[in-house]
């Protein structure tokens, strides 16, 4: 496990320094100038002269390996550089509004994988049955919602009955942590629904293949009572391509993110993507763009430990 | 893979099929009548999926009003535009009639779904087929090159498409963002039509062909492309649907398809806090409209799956 673990985490760092160097050049063809927009006058005019000093201030004259390079040294330390809109760093940019995402996200899984649980299992071990068929019309469904429009459902349904929304700039996690659930409740569930769709689909199809195979029958034919053989030896083996599941639609999940904040109103990373993008926020993108493709990066990672973990065959392969 | 057709390199156990597996197999007859046998659900997506595209193409002459034609009298706003016999799905804020823009967001949405999901999932086709028929160095290139890309969630790199490529509109069509849903697919499509293309690249015809001296290409478009067909028509069924999802999320953001141009997604953008409450109309049909059309090209994807190559994973 130890070799194994050492293997993939060696096979991570070139990816992301390739993730690196993709960005930088990507954002670098955007067409626009943030600082001529910055600095456009009243009636459109643009002085030439004062766009050159505030971009070579900010850095934006220097050649392109210069800029390269000083990106490349920074990221291991931690500095992305500045935002070209507030000219601020963008660690403290980001830091102060990820969080909320990183909790929604974390919630989002939390919730789908609840939802999804049984739903699968049921229908599974109900296969073939009315049951069946209706937890297949809803997952189906949920492959088909667009998260931002259930969201806006959600809202409308609140609304109508409770008569608000739940604020969400109330509490932090750690001060009231009732409240920050309730409030996050509902976001998560409409970035989650398509999740746990996705989730209890690959839980049915693999429990059914699981439940097929001979050691089944073995188990069965020993006299185990049937909670245990579907448990033991049915759910356990069935997992395995559900964790992959979790970890592949954890890059839906961001997208979901990206919507269902512009909807909700919450000032998370997904927003400021958004924002960046219509700004024009060149380093505020790159910034943006490289944590999520390093997170999902280090998600993928981690599904594949956990994959290992659960599967000795394939620690053993490595 | 049990796309190929039967080769004479088939192993004893094979031949050796019990009457079980004979009738597993009956369905590679594969007539529509069949299909429709077998799929009940799929054949609900395809009428579907036919009624959106009949629409989509007589919208003038089935649509009761011109999508881009404003009444205030019919606008929320103005308290109007409440779903009855005039507007039979309500008015929008600028008192346009819901319905016609729903038919006419119809071409947008399906025009740049099967354009997105054709360009990725063809450009991906062929350089699936193109790494695994040169194997060695160039495919690891490339399955490196497809892993990079594919650690960018896919609405991501959209949007980064989406603020690189200039707007273009040609006959009405957005193409930058068709652009943009396309290349997010290629990697997606590569990696599966490359696992499929490499069952066939070992089969002994693959080798005859390469030991009687034809060009690599001949043998790509002879040989392997025929033979991936399936998987290939199974993908773009369903990326037309997430294509659909997408231009829908993007125009929702602004990002994507621009007014006056009718979008399912875009009609969701504009609508104000007020209208939660006033004009729900507003919110539900152009929503619904989207979660029918990816409904229906996901259960005809999931169908043919089913029928042409159930371990196809996607």
């Amino acid at each position: 496990m130890l070799r194994y673990t050492a293997q993939r985490l060696l096979l991570v760092i070139p990816t992301l320094i390739a993730v690196a160097v993709l960005v930088f050049f990507l954002v670098r063809v955007l067409p626009g100038d943030p600082v001529e927009v910055k600095l456009i006058g009243e009636f459109g005019d643009v002085n030439p002269e004062l766009i050159y000093k505030e971009r070579k201030r900010l850095g934006l004259e220097d050649p392109l390996h210069i800029q390269f390079v000083n990106f490349m040294v920074g990221l291991p330390q931690g500095d992305m550089g500045i935002s070209l809109v507030t000219e601020r760093p963008l660690t403290q940019e980001i830091g102060a509004r990820i969080t909320i995402s990183i909790e929604l996200a974390f919630f989002a899984t939390l919730l789908s994988v609840i939802i999804a649980f049984p739903l699968g299992t049921a229908a599974a071990l109900y296969r073939g049955t009315w049951f069946d068929y209706v937890i297949r019309i809803i997952t189906i469904g949920g492959l088909a919602v667009p998260s931002f429009w259930f969201g806006m459902l959600i809202i409308m349904a609140l609304l109508a009955t409770v008569g608000k929304l739940p604020s969400l700039d109330t509490a932090g996690l750690f001060e009231d942590p009732m409240a920050n659930l309730y409030t996050l409740f509902w976001p998560a569930l409409s970035v989650g629904y398509r999740y746990s769709s996705v989730i209890a689909r690959m839980l049915r199809s693999s429990i059914l293949e699981v439940l097929a195979e001979d050691y089944i029958r073995t188990a069965r034919a020993k006299g185990l009572y049937e909670r245990i053989v579907i448990v033991k030896h049915g759910m356990r083996n069935a997992l395995l391509p559900t964790v992959t599941v979790v970890g592949l639609e954890f890059a839906f999940l961001i997208g979901g993110l990206v919507v269902t904040e512009q909807v909700f109103n919450i000032n998370g990373i997904g927003k400021m993507f958004v924002e960046a993008v219509q700004f024009n926020d060149m380093t505020m993108l790159q910034g943006l763009v490289l944590i999520v493709a390093t997170s999902f990066v280090l998600i993928n990672l981690l599904v594949d430990l956990l994959y290992a973990a659960l599967d000795p065959r394939i620690r053993y392969q490595a | 893979m049990t796309v190929s057709a039967p080769t004479e390199n088939e192993s004893d156990a094979d031949i050796k099929t019990s009457a079980q597996q004979l009738k597993a197999e009956q369905p590679s007859r594969r007539t529509v009548s069949d299909f429709i046998k077998q799929q009940p659900l799929g054949t609900i997506g395809f009428l579907i999926i036919v009624i959106l595209f009949l629409s989509a193409i007589f919208a003038p002459d089935v649509a009761p009003y011109d999508p881009e034609e404003v009444d205030f009298m019919a606008s929320p706003a103005l308290g109007g535009g409440a779903p009855g016999s005039e507007h039979l799905l309500g008015g929008d804020a600028f008192g346009r009639d819901i319905l016609s823009r729903l038919i006419f967001g119809a071409r947008t949405a399906l025009s740049i779904g099967f354009f997105s999901a054709f360009i990725g999932c063809s450009i991906g086709a062929i350089i699936g087929i193109v790494s695994a028929f040169a194997g060695g160095k160039v495919d690891i290139l490339v399955q490196r090159g497809i892993d990079l890309l594919l650690s960018f969630p896919i609405i991501i790199l959209a949007i980064l498409v989406i603020a690189i490529v200039p707007k273009n509109v040609v006959f009405g069509i957005d193409i930058n963002v068709i652009i943009a849903i396309s290349i997010p697919f290629i990697p997606k499509c590569a990696r599966v039509i490359r696992s499929a293309a490499l069952s066939i690249v070992t089969l002994a015809y693959v080798d005859a062909a390469k030991a009687a001296g034809y060009k690599g290409s001949r043998i790509v478009f002879r040989h392997i492309l025929p033979n991936v067909v399936a998987p290939y028509l199974i993908l773009i069924t369903a990326y037309i649907g997430q294509a659909i999802l997408l231009e829908a999320s993007l125009s929702f953001l602004g990002l994507g398809v621009v007014e006056p141009t009718p979008s399912w997604g875009l009609m969701l953008a504009g609508v104000n806090s007020d209208y939660y409450i006033t004009a729900p109309w507003m919110i539900v049909f152009p929503g619904l409209a989207v979660t029918l059309a990816v409904f229906a090209f996901n259960l005809l994807g999931d169908s043919l799956r089913d029928w042409l190559d159930p371990k196809l994973k996607l």
